[in-house]
């Protein structure tokens, strides 16, 4: 074993051109799969952030959307439970008025709109009647921070409020209607007593919210309320399919580069034995067995796997960095934010190992039916 | 008499359709510590009697008995092993691995025993290198050395493991007069010094005629069979 390691290092060794044009291969095949899966992925992920980063991905509704008693949602797949009491109202200022939807939101809320990073100036709403702003309202009523504002409903309920916060949401939409309170505020001016509306919820993995949903949807007081539960994948199957579809093409990419990649090793290490049949001819003759003789081939397949692999990784993962320093939105931030997912790079790395190892058991096969008398009889 | 080396009924065919029969029955025994040499015309069948001698070719029929042990019913693993720790061969074209130095062939045998390269096992290669000649070029890579040192890296490659038997299979065959002799006198040499037996397949008649016993075949037969002394 020890002994067909270091003829192997040597026959590599020996051969310089040809070892490292196939470990070149090797890495070239790495990198390209380490790039195209991690672009991908980055891709994906900032698709599926820009998407639902800041969206509930699990809502609970009264089927007639009245309001509903609250109570407790917890476990480790939530990562936020904003309990929520909305309706739409009309908001005067001193210069103009508009149609508003005011949102009160329990403490979660903050995290789930991610309304504390979005804020433009000023704090988020904490005591009764504090509210935030839209940035598109705020300029629609011509209203600025500190400033008043009347807020009424339609069945004519009216509270002043204080413009404690302006928040840019990003959408148009919502960004020239939105006005967030405390849940205590807007429960107060609806008049639900200690009800609520809804309640959105964001689970750690996005991909779960439909498996998590279901799950609700058997707890004992969504039933008893007649709750509805939705999810965000029911609302974006186009994006779904967009998105799969885009993980197949990749796959396939991927499945394709190994594929050229264990042929190519195998050719040439196919034609290595050819090379070195003379020589494991003469180790034969010499008494080398024929285990130890195939040792030689698949140790070579293994070294040119592992420095491949190497080389591929600092390949790939040099290219991702110089995409994501030059490959830049104007603002600056990267254009895709790629994820450096270390177990997507070990795992890629592990493939090219394994697949040298597999190339090189054909030639090892054949180095073990070499027969030395061939080689002497033939020079 | 101490026969190392015995052939029993030796027959060889070659081919699956079309079968020719290179080798007729030959029985023959070599004395342990014996100096020989095999002579005949090309396409006697001297090749094909050596590489049985050696267990690289097996015969159609017949027993090959190496120090006592009958061949027939051992398997591939079991015959290189023999082959290791008895045999050493000696080829016209030398055969030397060209990614490793004289003195790293010469190692080879013992490596493949699964010895350790301790400080005896490199005292007695470089013993041998002393012995053949090599000092100056025991670390050239084999491609770096002329056509005789590397047929003296062979001989002492073929000595490291202490191999009993040496096979050689027309070793002067491409080297100039001067060179013959020189490699002829250094396998002499070994054969007193070692007690080793040697198996000489040779054209040169100068050669054959400084041998113990020279065997002549023709067509697949024993033609002669001489014993000097
Ligand atoms: N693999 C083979 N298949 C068929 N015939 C073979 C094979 N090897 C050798 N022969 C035949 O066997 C006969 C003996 O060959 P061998 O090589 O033993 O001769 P030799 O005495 O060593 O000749 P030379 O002096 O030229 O080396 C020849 O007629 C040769 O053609
Ligand atoms: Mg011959």
């Amino acid at each position: 074993m020890k002994l067909a390691y270091s003829i192997a290092k040597r026959f590599l060794g020996y051969n310089k051109g040809q070892t490292i044009l196939i470990a070149v291969g090797i890495a070239i095949g790495v990198s390209v799969q380490i790039f195209i899966g991690l672009l991908i992925t980055g891709l994906q992920d900032s698709l599926i952030d820009k998407t639902v980063g800041s969206t509930p991905h699990i809502t609970i509704t009264q089927e007639d959307e009245t309001s509903f008693e609250e109570f407790m949602i917890d476990g480790g797949s939530f990562t936020a439970v904003a309990y929520q009491a909305e309706g739409p109202a009309f908001a005067l200022s001193e210069n103009d008025d508009a149609s508003v939807l005011l949102r009160g939101l329990s403490a979660d809320g903050d995290k789930l709109y991610k309304l504390s990073e979005k804020l433009i100036e000023g704090r988020m709403p904490s005591a009764m009647n504090e509210v935030i702003l839209g940035s598109g309202l705020s300029e629609k009523l011509d209203v600025s921070l500190n400033d008043e504002l009347t807020l009424r409903t339609i069945t004519n309920q009216s509270v002043v409020v204080n413009i404690v916060g302006i928040v840019d949401l990003k959408v148009d939409a919502i960004n020239n209607s939105w006005v967030l309170a405390t849940l205590a505020t807007a429960q107060s001016l609806f008049e639900l007593k200690d009800e609520i509306t809804s309640i959105a919820i964001q689970v750690e993995d996005v991909f779960e919210a439909d498996v998590l949903a279901e799950g609700i949807m058997t707890f004992e007081r969504v039933n008893e309320q007649n709750l509805s539960v939705v999810n965000w994948k029911d609302q974006n199957e186009d994006l779904l399919s967009g998105l799969n579809g885009q993980s197949i093409s990749s796959l396939m990419i991927q499945v394709f580069v190994l594929v050229s990649v264990v042929l190519g090793i195998a050719s040439v290490l196919a034609i290595t034995v050819l090379q070195k049949s003379k020589q494991i001819g003469i180790l034969k003759a010499m008494g080398i067995t024929d285990k130890t003789a195939s040792w030689i081939f698949l140790f070579q397949g293994l070294l040119l796997g592992f420095w491949g692999a190497i080389l591929g990784v600092l390949f790939g993962v040099g290219l991702l960095l110089s995409f994501t320093t030059f490959a830049r939105n104007p603002d600056g931030s990267a254009l895709i934010p790629i994820a450096f997912d270390p177990v997507f790079i070990a795992f890629s790395g592990s493939i090219a190992i394994f697949s040298a190892l597999l190339a090189s058991f054909i030639p090892a096969q054949r180095s073990k039916k070499l027969s030395p008398i061939e080689v002497i009889r033939n020079g | 008499m101490d026969n190392i080396l015995e052939l029993k009924n030796i027959t060889k065919f070659y081919g699956d359709k079309i079968k020719t029969q290179v080798l007729f029955g030959l029985d023959l025994s070599f004395e342990r510590g014996s100096f020989n040499s095999i002579i005949g015309q090309s396409g006697s069948g001297k090749s094909t009697l050596l590489n049985i001698l050696g267990t690289l070719d097996r015969p159609t029929d017949g027993d090959i008995i190496i120090n006592g042990k009958n061949t027939k019913t051992l398997n591939a693993n079991a015959l290189s092993q023999l082959r290791n720790e008895n045999l050493g061969f000696i080829f016209q074209f030398h055969y030397l691995l060209p990614e490793f130095t004289a003195l790293e062939n010469i190692l080879m045998p013992v490596r493949i025993l699964g010895k350790k390269i301790d400080k005896e096992v490199m005292a007695r290669a470089e013993e041998l290198i002393e012995l053949v000649g090599l000092s100056k070029v025991k670390n050239n890579l084999a491609t770096q050395m002329s056509g005789g040192q590397q047929q003296r890296t062979a001989i002492a490659r073929a000595l490291m493991n202490q191999a009993s038997i040496i096979l050689a299979d027309e070793p002067t065959g491409n080297l100039d007069s001067d060179t013959t002799e020189q490699i002829y006198d250094l396998m002499r040499m070994i054969n007193k010094k070692y007690q080793t037996t040697f198996i000489i397949i040779t054209h040169d008649q100068s050669v054959a005629e400084k041998t113990d016993r020279i065997i002549e075949i023709k067509d697949g037969r024993i033609l002669m069979d001489v014993r000097k002394k």
